[in-house]
């Protein structure tokens, strides 16, 4: 099935970030998904823009620098009060319009619950192919094709997936999975602004009302510099908090396997893994979990992992950095009673 | 009121074992369930058909096999059930089975106008969260996707109010009929299926489409042919040639294990903690 591309098709240029406007913040992942952007816009020789959508104000406009900061070239920005908040309806429409006048040959976007909803309707009109989830992408240099990667079958597999005669090439990417780049204050770059026409009451679907999760009681793992994760190895809920004890001295979140959150021992919010969160903190520690692939593929970029665990050959050993066999009763509160030393030490010395 | 719920017959993923030395799928023997997200759809059309005497329809694209995940629906209290099956529809990634679900969809219009069409959050193997958005766009319905909860629904102003999950809250949002509705899990809690509506489930004649019963001339656009996608290649993960430290002391004592493994990360990652 490999063709040449089609000479219309050929024409498309350029690779595309969908930078994710809620509410006077953006989504960090549209700054790692700039960041990773770059390497592919630098691999194909072409610009880097990003796409931002808002209501008409100040906020707005400024993240075209920030997005120039991140290291596009350049910034698409569409402002108007039906794009206040996200809509399918008015995005998709904006977005479709911007692709089909500027043709990028790629197009990513984040695989948040925005992402998702946006990317899925925007490939339908567009007929073009989306690759969900991806955690891995590269330019193949023979066809300047895109080959989006992504785990299947709960991680166990990964499989690479293009998309042929068709354009722009869309990929939605998970937060957490490509690093944050540094932001270089010096990048110019410039701001091209689309008008949007359409009138509030040509849209269907109304926003009454924005309710707000309760920030203080919310994990917030992606984007958590330390994370203690308890398993099943934990055995029972009051053990839990041996977990929280070592979290607490280190300032850290709780985490958790799947089992764990099946037992209700803590909130679902609290999940690592292919169907939980994806995280990438300074320091994960990991009691009483195995070590499965779902698990796995949620936590493996964390830059220090420590793993206890009673069974020498549990497969946490094989990307762990630092283990201790035994027993996670005992050792927690001797981790937590080691930490509160060293970390006193340490203040008394500064 | 008519309520269309699609469904997707996957294998039980929790049972699916990858061979060691080949990297394949081992699939034998690994049970097909009825894709979990979807029986949260399913549980909540059933709720708004206890409550407004609506008309439910179960909608599933597969191989004759998935003749059995339209039977547990059935068990569960749907009305009616269809199979869309064709060897035409093999090998189609997410935008050619939103086109052949949206031309049965349409066919099932003709004959009960569809006012709410529900699907899961995503499956647990093609795992996109692609196909509920493709529909609704193909069909021009309100897409209203990451439900957590149905607040009202207005028959006679044909209005529907819900909670859609998003970044760091919930947005209320009210749309009119038709639209698409993927819920999230959670939403409800399923019900026990009746030994009525079980046998009721056995004997009934479900409904099984071809490709030219849904209406669809346009062989390029369903299957393999209508896929703008394809897998390149499958691969085992490269395995970390790591293998970890592990931290052992004379006495073996975890206040000695634990003393030396903190000295050690904080001497070598000064800034971890
Ligand atoms: C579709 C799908 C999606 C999934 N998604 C996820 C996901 O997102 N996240 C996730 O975590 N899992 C997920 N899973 C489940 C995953 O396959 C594993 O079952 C799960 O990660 C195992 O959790 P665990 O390590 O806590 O438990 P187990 O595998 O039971 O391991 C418990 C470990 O604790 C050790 N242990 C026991 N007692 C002690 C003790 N006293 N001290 C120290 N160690 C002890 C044991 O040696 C063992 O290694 C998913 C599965 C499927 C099929
Ligand atoms: C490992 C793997 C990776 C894949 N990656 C991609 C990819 O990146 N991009 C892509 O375009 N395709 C991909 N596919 C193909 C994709 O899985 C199929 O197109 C599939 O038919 C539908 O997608 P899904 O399973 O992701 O469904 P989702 O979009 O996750 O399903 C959402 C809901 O739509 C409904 N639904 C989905 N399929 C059916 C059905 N057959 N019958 C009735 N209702 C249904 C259900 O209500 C379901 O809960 C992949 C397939 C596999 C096995």
């Amino acid at each position: 099935r490999a063709q040449k591309l089609d000479e219309r098709l050929a024409g498309y240029k350029g690779v595309w970030v969908f930078v994710e406007y809620e509410r006077g913040q953006v989504h960090p992942v549209s700054w790692e998904l700039l960041g990773e952007g770059r390497k592919l816009a630098d691999a194909l020789k072409v610009e880097l823009a990003a796409v931002l959508l808002g209501p008409p104000d100040g906020a707005v406009r400024g993240f075209c620098d920030q997005a120039i900061h991140y290291g596009a070239d350049l910034c698409y920005l569409a402002c108007h009060p039906v794009l206040k908040d996200y809509r399918n309806a008015p995005y998709s429409a904006v977005l479709t319009e911007l692709v089909n006048r500027y043709c990028p040959e790629i197009l990513l976007l984040g695989a948040t619950t925005l992402g998702r909803d946006l990317a899925g309707s925007v490939a339908t009109t567009l007929k073009t192919g989306l690759t969900a989830d991806c955690t891995g992408l590269a330019i193949d240099p023979e066809n300047r094709g895109l080959a989006a990667t992504r785990p299947t079958f709960g991680g166990s597999l990964l499989c690479t997936i293009v998309t042929l005669n068709y354009r722009p090439q869309m990929a939605t990417i998970r937060p957490r999975v490509m690093a944050m780049p540094s932001a270089d204050a010096g990048r110019t770059g410039r701001v091209i602004e689309h008008p949007v026409t359409f009138l509030e009451e040509s849209i269907i679907t109304k926003v009454l009302e924005f309710i707000p999760d309760d920030r203080a009681a919310e994990a917030n793992l992606p984007f958590a510099d330390i994370i203690v994760s308890g398993g099943r190895g934990m055995k029972r809920q009051e053990n839990f908090r041996l977990i929280q004890d070592l979290a607490r001295v280190l300032g850290a979140e709780v985490g958790a396997s799947r089992p764990v959150i099946q037992a209700g021992w803590v909130g679902a919010d609290r999940q690592v893994g292919q169907s939980g969160k994806t995280v990438r903190p300074r320091l994960y520690i990991a009691a009483g979990i195995s070590g499965a692939v779902q698990h796995r593929v949620g936590m493996d970029k964390s830059d220090v992992i420590i793993a206890i665990n009673e069974d020498a050959n549990a497969p946490i050993f094989d990307f762990a950095h630092y283990g201790i066999v035994g027993n996670a009763m005992t050792i927690l509160p001797a981790l937590t009673q080691a930490f509160t030393e060293h970390l006193r030490a340490r203040k008394q010395a500064c | 009121m008519h309520i269309l719920v699609c469904i997707k017959q996957v294998p039980d993923s929790a049972q699916i074992r990858v061979h060691p030395v080949t990297n394949t799928i081992m699939r034998q023997g690994v049970p097909a369930i009825v894709n979990p997200y979807d029986l949260y759809a399913l549980e909540e059309a059933l709720r708004l058909k206890d409550r407004y005497r609506a008309r439910v329809t179960v909608l599933c694209m597969g191989p004759p096999q998935a003749e059995a995940a339209l039977r547990k629906a059935l068990a569960f209290g749907a009305d009616e059930a269809i199979l869309l099956t064709d060897r035409a529809f093999a090998g189609a990634d997410t935008l050619a089975t939103s086109y052949a679900l949206s031309a049965a969809i349409r066919q099932v219009h003709q004959g009960l106008p569809v006012d709410l069409v529900f699907a899961g959050k995503q499956t647990i193997d093609g795992d996109t969260a692609q196909v509920g958005p493709g529909i609704a766009t193909r069909l021009d319905m309100q897409l209203l996707t990451y439900v957590s909860k149905i607040v009202s629904l207005d028959l006679t102003a044909r209005e529907i109010v819900v909670h859609r999950r998003s970044e760091g809250g919930v947005q209320v949002l009210k749309t009119r009929l038709p639209a698409l509705i993927t819920v999230l899990e959670g939403i409800n809690e399923m019900r026990f299926a009746s030994l009525t509506d079980m046998f009721r489930a056995e004997r009934h004649r479900l409904t099984i489409w071809s490709k030219d019963d849904a209406h669809i001339e346009d062989v390029t656009k369903i299957g393999l042919k209508g896929s703008p996608t394809a897998v390149s290649k499958v691969f085992a993960p490269t395995p970390t040639n790591r293998r970890a430290e592990i931290i052992e002391t004379q006495s073996g004592q975890p206040v000695d294990l634990a003393a030396t493994l903190v000295a050690k990360l904080l001497s070598r990652h000064p800034d971890v903690a």
